[in-house]
């Protein structure tokens, strides 16, 4: 029963990532219209206004057929991954975003570790000090983090650390795994703060919630050491929403990032998002939004999964009923 | 409606001492709001006047946080920020309010086909990264104030809906909205009469909370160039165009940039304490 209630949660998850991802694939492709300006002179960029281009443009992108007709072949490229060519560089969309992936993936994953490594003891720690200093130390920390715009932070941190004292640089990539995590330090804790306080309120609320368990006491009662009844007892049952969490907090970082990486002038995907809209570059635009809410959908999809098999009474419970 | 009984105890108990750090974040949300208003009245100089002959200059006596490098009051361009900062995002949370409400109250209270369509598309919006679609879409239709405004209303809205179904949906299988039912009130009356007052103080404390988001979110907008147009007095722009004078002025960006998250964070905690009691006192119910 369970591999078989498994099959069908993932089949349905499935449809629909694909039915999103169709409604989001279709606002993508309007982008194109709702622009301001007539398609063939967004799609011109900076060639020449002749009625031998205009004629061109039009076949490229077959602009003589109906509006579905235009979206279904726009689509059946784009699964295979062929979003056309950028209007400012040219190149074909798919290689502007390759060039520029590794740097957002490295900067999101680095932030995520921040948040993870950080935020989750800390919330425990506020949990276990409930309603003291530390409690509300910690808590106000990540009021702040949320309220904090990933920009704000990254030029307060660019103040502090970089100009009044020179800890880490003010700019660049670095080359290099370690060079580059230094450089990366700034951006990815800029990020990470915004994050921050998801989960501590998350570990928080779910640590004492799990503290208050009846099995928590009965452990006590006979005299099972301490921390054991906080690692092993209260702790690893409170990490389940946490971990189910995991997922929508990796999706914001890697929206988040575009702030940080215009802030810190890096060349990721989401500088790369802003530069593309602000100059109009429609193929890019759509390129890039359809990949990253693809990223994003599927990373929820395996938490959810995830979820599965981290909480057993999901997993077995359900199966065997 | 309240058991007589209940009421005292729920009172005494909810007599809670409203901490320091709330009157504090009370006064911000008070001080922004005056400089919002009065902010051309109160600043000192013209926040759009250029004088190239001070050019950029550290803060002094005369200039209490100095110039940018066109020579503008950075202490005149924060008060008179306040506007930006506060119009969209009340507008914002208004909006979502009137929005989140109303399909709430329906979806809650109608239930079947209406419910369930309503819910798709909460479901859609939540899936969707905010911020990525506020980018794309204001970028490309060609930025503006008013037109990240109305889309951060689209955009927030669901928080609200959602809200107010779930709570619509704890008031429906009370007593008083079937008495109300066989009363023969017409539903509309029941949702917006009977209900409506019930589901309020969750909806107030969300609408805080909204207003932060929605600032935070106008003004990295702003900040990529997206919302208010350049050179205008906007704490999201100012941070953006000031950003290079780290090294020369910092607190040309810094004054910006933390009034950004001193009012957004004030207004998490006045919603957070908000949610907090009024969701107490409703349990007490």
């Amino acid at each position: 029963m369970s591999p078989r209630f498994l099959a069908l949660f993932i089949a349905r998850r499935i449809v629909a990532l694909l039915v999103l991802l169709l409604i989001i694939s279709f606002g993508v492709f309007t982008l194109l219209y709702l622009a301001p300006g007539s398609v063939e002179d967004i799609l011109r960029g900076t060639r020449p206004q002749t009625p031998e281009t205009t004629q061109a443009i039009r076949e490229q992108y077959h602009l003589n057929d109906s509006f579905l007709m235009q979206y279904w072949i726009w689509l059946k490229d784009a699964i295979h991954g062929d979003f056309g060519s950028s209007i400012r560089t040219s190149e074909p969309v798919i290689d502007g975003i390759e060039s520029r992936a590794a740097l957002s993936a490295y900067l999101g994953l680095y932030a995520f570790a921040i948040v993870m490594l950080f935020g989750v003891p800390l919330g425990a720690l506020a949990a276990l000090r409930k309603r003291t200093t530390v409690d509300r130390g910690i808590v106000g920390l990540g009021v702040v983090g949320v309220s904090a715009p990933a920009f704000a932070t990254g030029i307060f941190l660019l103040y502090l650390f970089a100009v009044r004292v020179s800890w880490f640089p003010a700019y660049g990539q670095g080359s290099g795994f370690w060079d580059r995590i230094w450089h990366l330090t700034l951006p990815a804790v800029a990020l990470a703060l915004t994050g921050m306080a998801l989960v501590i309120k998350l570990t928080r609320a779910a640590m004492i919630n799990s503290l208050d368990q009846d099995y928590v006491v009965f452990a006590r009662a006979r005299g099972i050491p301490a921390r054991r009844v906080l690692v092993t007892y209260a702790f690893r049952n409170a990490l389940v929403p946490v971990v189910t969490a995991a997922g929508l907090i990796l999706g914001y970082l890697l929206t988040g990032a575009v702030l940080v990486e215009v802030t810190f002038a890096l060349p990721g995907v989401g500088a790369l998002l802003v530069e593309s809209v602000t100059f109009k570059d429609v193929p890019m635009v759509q390129g890039v939004t359809l990949l990253v809410a693809a990223v994003i959908i599927l990373i929820n999809l395996l938490t959810d999964v995830l979820y599965l098999f981290v909480d057993p009474r999901v997993r077995f419970g359900r199966g065997a009923s | 409606m309240i058991p007589a009984a209940e009421l005292p105890v729920a009172r005494t108990r909810r007599r809670a001492r409203v901490s320091i750090l709330i009157v504090f974040c009370f006064i911000v949300v008070a001080v922004v709001a005056v400089f919002a208003i009065f902010g051309n009245l109160i600043a000192p100089y013209d926040p759009n006047e250029q004088n190239l002959l001070v050019g950029l200059t550290r803060p002094s006596s005369t200039y209490w946080l100095g110039t940018d490098d066109l020579g503008r009051d950075v202490f005149s361009r924060t008060i008179v920020g306040a506007r930006t900062a506060v119009v969209g995002p009340i507008l914002i949370a208004l909006g979502a309010m009137l929005i989140g409400n109303t399909l709430g109250l329906i979806a809650g209270y109608k239930g079947g086909l209406v419910d369930s369509t309503i819910m798709r598309w909460v479901d859609l919006m939540w899936a969707l990264p905010g911020l990525l679609v506020a980018i794309v879409v204001v970028g490309v239709l060609g930025g503006g104030y008013y037109l990240s405004v109305a889309l951060l209303i689209l955009l927030t809205a669901p928080y609200d809906t959602r809200i107010v179904r779930g709570a619509t949906l704890e008031q429906r299988a009370l007593p008083y909205v079937e008495a109300a039912r066989t009363l023969g009130l017409s539903s509309k009356r029941i949702m917006v009469r009977h209900i409506w007052p019930n589901v309020l103080p969750l909806v107030v404390a969300n609408t805080f909370l909204n207003f932060a988001f929605s600032l935070v979110t106008l003004s990295a907008l702003s900040f990529l160039g997206l919302g208010v147009g350049p050179g205008t007095p906007d704490w999201g722009r100012m941070l953006a165009e000031s950003q290079t004078l780290l090294f020369d002025n910092p607190a040309a960006a810094l004054a910006p940039g933390g009034m950004i998250v001193i009012t957004a964070a004030s207004m998490n905690l006045i919603g957070d304490w908000l949610y907090e009691r009024l969701s107490d006192r409703g349990r007490a119910r």
